[in-house]
């Protein structure tokens, strides 16, 4: 027939793409893997070893000087109940592992965002780029991470970043765009250079916007620790998915309950820093 | 009205706002509209040939009303706005054509700038905030905080150094917005519609105290205004802009004695006129007049004849003494008139306002001499002349 315009070999170009970076690069990630898979799993036995009662009051005292008192109690409370839930390995898993991964996405994200924000030309590359990171479905980094990082931990921490960096990266670009322009014509009229202004008005301005979209980073980043069981992560998302494999609801809904309550923590406090910045500001 | 040589020189500027401005800019030499260029080429003329000349510790406020170009002049001043064409000079320097690194240096250390929304940096505190411009200097930590305290006091901010732009009134942001520019110590100050954004009561004691800073400091000011009365408080020269071009520059009382065209005297229409014009518009030459070794005698015969109401007296060098009244004399005989003297303070100046020579005429015997500032007589002011000069003024017609 007419319809015999052959089927476009995507899926062919993508895994020539990736055995290319695999055969090439893998000898280096293979090796940064062993090295962020160490510190992982020795954060995560530090905290583990620890009495659990200890790890919780020094916590819930880091908070109270951050954020209040009550965001304090509700933290010492909420982990007191993944505890007592039997949880607390799992949890301190999955807190690290989102902790290193968003300390990642931070690294890498601010300094693009900045980039973005200080250059047209970046940000026209950078955009379409961040769509497709934020709109690919997150299963999907899970797979080309494996043969890069292995399974486990620091595949789980990969794919993370990726997946949870995009909000970072737009807010801190919008948060300098967004300086009010008279602050700008400010800076200039005073003779600032370019990293004056940037470093002086634009990004102290900034702070609060960049504070939202660490939260959110912070968030995505739980959602994709939790779906990194998949590849042998572990943590919270790994007690669902034993779960689901042996279909156990009520212990499927206890780690879905535990996850909830990390999160609520993990966002109150960061909302509490990126309103509290914000009133520093006004 | 200036005699020392310019400080800045503003000399054919033309601004024209477009991503390509060769065409619009030949359309311009060829004398086309602003309008004509806007549906020829889409570009928007935003100055148009603008020259003046500020010299050094004045005070030239630029004005016209919104869109008329006056902002966008400013900010061509120190390249804020990139002029199409045109040179700007302070003192020997073109800015137009410094260099990146050139521009910035010149504006570090040069040029101040006070803004309509005051601009202060949110998340500084008002010491930082005035800091701002030494820091970016890389003047040392110690030398700033001090150099900005002491422009901190000199607009009565003392004691709120640490306080946020949010906790203080309009007006005092302002001082602030005015000590960070004082701060630099630069040559000339910058002001875009620095007090438009205050209320009215608030905006004439910053005019006051502008005015009186400037005495002091001996700044060189270009200042942004839509109102002609803070012009006219500010007291200096007023270059009047209207879509983007000079319609005429001069004194306030220029303008009023001789508008350029319709514009320029519908723009001063409700002008006050007492504010404006000065004693030594309104004078004439005294008509008696007599040194003070003269007689009384003498001195009757010259007043009766010119029909003043007193005899002005002066000495040798010429300098107003006082007056001398017809009863005065005529009781007198041969006495010296230095002898009879009375109302030696019946004397303006001659810079002096109608509202100033108002006063004094009012307390006064119906004349007073209008002086230099060494005394010197220049003319007089009787009742009648004061009159005359209103009527004048309100005479002319408006179109």
């Amino acid at each position: 027939m007419a319809f015999e315009i052959p089927r476009i070999p995507l899926a062919d170009w993508c895994d020539i793409a990736l055995d290319w970076a695999t055969e090439h690069f893998s000898g280096v990630t293979r090796a940064l893997s062993a090295v962020i898979g160490t510190g992982i799993e020795t954060i995560t036995d530090f905290l583990v070893d620890l009495p659990p009662w200890l790890v919780i009051v020094a916590f819930g005292l880091a908070v109270w000087r951050l954020t209040t008192l009550r965001i304090a109690l509700f933290s010492v409370l909420g982990f007191a109940f993944l505890w007592n839930l039997d949880l607390w390995r799992a949890t301190m898993q999955s807190l690290v592992l989102v902790l290193v991964s968003t300390l990642f996405a931070l690294a890498i994200g601010i300094p693009i965002g900045i980039g973005a924000a200080v250059s047209k030309r970046f940000w026209r590359v950078v955009a379409p780029v961040l769509d497709m990171m934020q709109t690919m479905p997150s299963f999907v980094y899970l797979i080309p991470a494996i043969p890069f990082f292995g399974l486990g931990a620091v595949s789980a921490c990969f794919a993370t970043i990726v997946f949870a960096m995009p909000p970072t990266i737009r807010l801190t670009a919008l948060g300098i765009m967004q300086t009010p322009p008279e602050l700008v014509e400010a800076a200039d009229a005073f003779g600032s250079s370019r990293w004056q202004k940037l470093f002086k008005v634009q990004l102290p301005l900034a702070i609060p916007t960049i504070m939202a979209g660490i939260n959110q980073t912070i968030m995505l980043a739980l959602s994709m620790v939790v779906i990194a069981a998949m590849i042998g992560a572990g943590g919270l998302g790994g007690e669902v998915w034993k779960a689901i494999q042996r279909l156990e609801a009520g212990q499927g809904f206890q780690a879905g309950i535990a996850i909830v309550v990390l999160a609520v923590i993990l966002d109150r406090i960061t909302q509490h820093v990126a309103r509290h910045m914000r009133r520093d500001k006004a | 009205m200036t005699q020392s040589r310019p400080r800045i020189r503003v000399n054919g500027l033309t601004k024209i706002f477009a991503d390509r401005t060769e065409a619009a800019l030949a359309l311009l030499k060829a004398g086309q509209s602003r309008a004509e260029i806007l549906k020829a080429t889409g570009a928007v003329v935003g100055l148009q040939d603008v020259s003046f000349d500020i010299a050094e510790g004045e005070i030239l406020v630029v004005m016209g009303l919104s869109g008329s170009g006056k902002s966008t002049c400013l900010r061509c001043i120190n390249r804020l706005i990139e002029p199409t064409a045109g040179s700007v000079f302070v003192d020997d320097v073109d800015i137009t054509r410094l260099g990146e690194r050139e521009l910035m240096e010149f504006r570090r250390t040069r040029f101040g700038m006070v803004f309509q929304q005051f601009a202060l940096f949110p998340h500084r505190s008002i010491v930082k905030n005035v800091e701002y411009g030494l820091e970016v200097q890389g003047v040392p930590a110690s030398a700033r905080r001090e150099r900005a305290m002491a422009a901190l006091e000199t607009v009565g901010l003392k004691g709120w150094d640490q306080h946020f732009p949010s906790q203080l009134s309009g007006g005092m942001q302002q001082r602030a917005g005015l000590a960070r520019a004082l701060a630099l110590n630069p040559d000339v100050l910058l002001m875009d519609e620095a007090f438009s954004a205050l209320d009215p009561l608030i905006r004439r004691d910053m005019q006051g105290e502008l005015v009186a800073l400037q005495k002091r400091l001996k700044k060189t000011i270009v200042f942004v205004s839509h109102d002609l009365d803070e012009a006219i408080a500010l007291g200096g020269r007023i270059v009047l802009m209207k879509d983007g071009r000079v319609v005429q520059q001069g004194t306030a009382a220029d303008f009023l004695a001789n508008p350029a065209d319709d514009y320029v005297r519908r723009f001063v229409e409700h002008i006050d006129v007492l504010g404006v014009v000065t004693a030594g518009d309104a004078m004439r030459p005294p008509t008696a007049v007599k040194p003070w070794f003269s007689t009384a005698a003498e001195a009757l015969a010259s007043l009766v004849q010119s029909g003043e109401p007193v005899m002005t007296v002066v000495c040798q060098e010429g300098r107003f003494q006082g007056t001398v009244d017809a009863d005065t004399l005529k009781a007198a005989g041969e006495t010296e008139l230095r002898l009879l003297l009375s109302d030696t303070d019946a004397c303006v100046s001659s810079s002096a306002t109608l509202n100033e020579t108002v006063v004094k005429l009012a307390g006064g015997r119906g004349e007073i001499a209008v002086i230099d500032a060494d005394r010197s007589l220049r003319g007089v002011i009787a009742n009648a002349d004061l009159v005359a000069t209103l009527a004048r003024r309100r005479a002319q017609p408006l179109h």
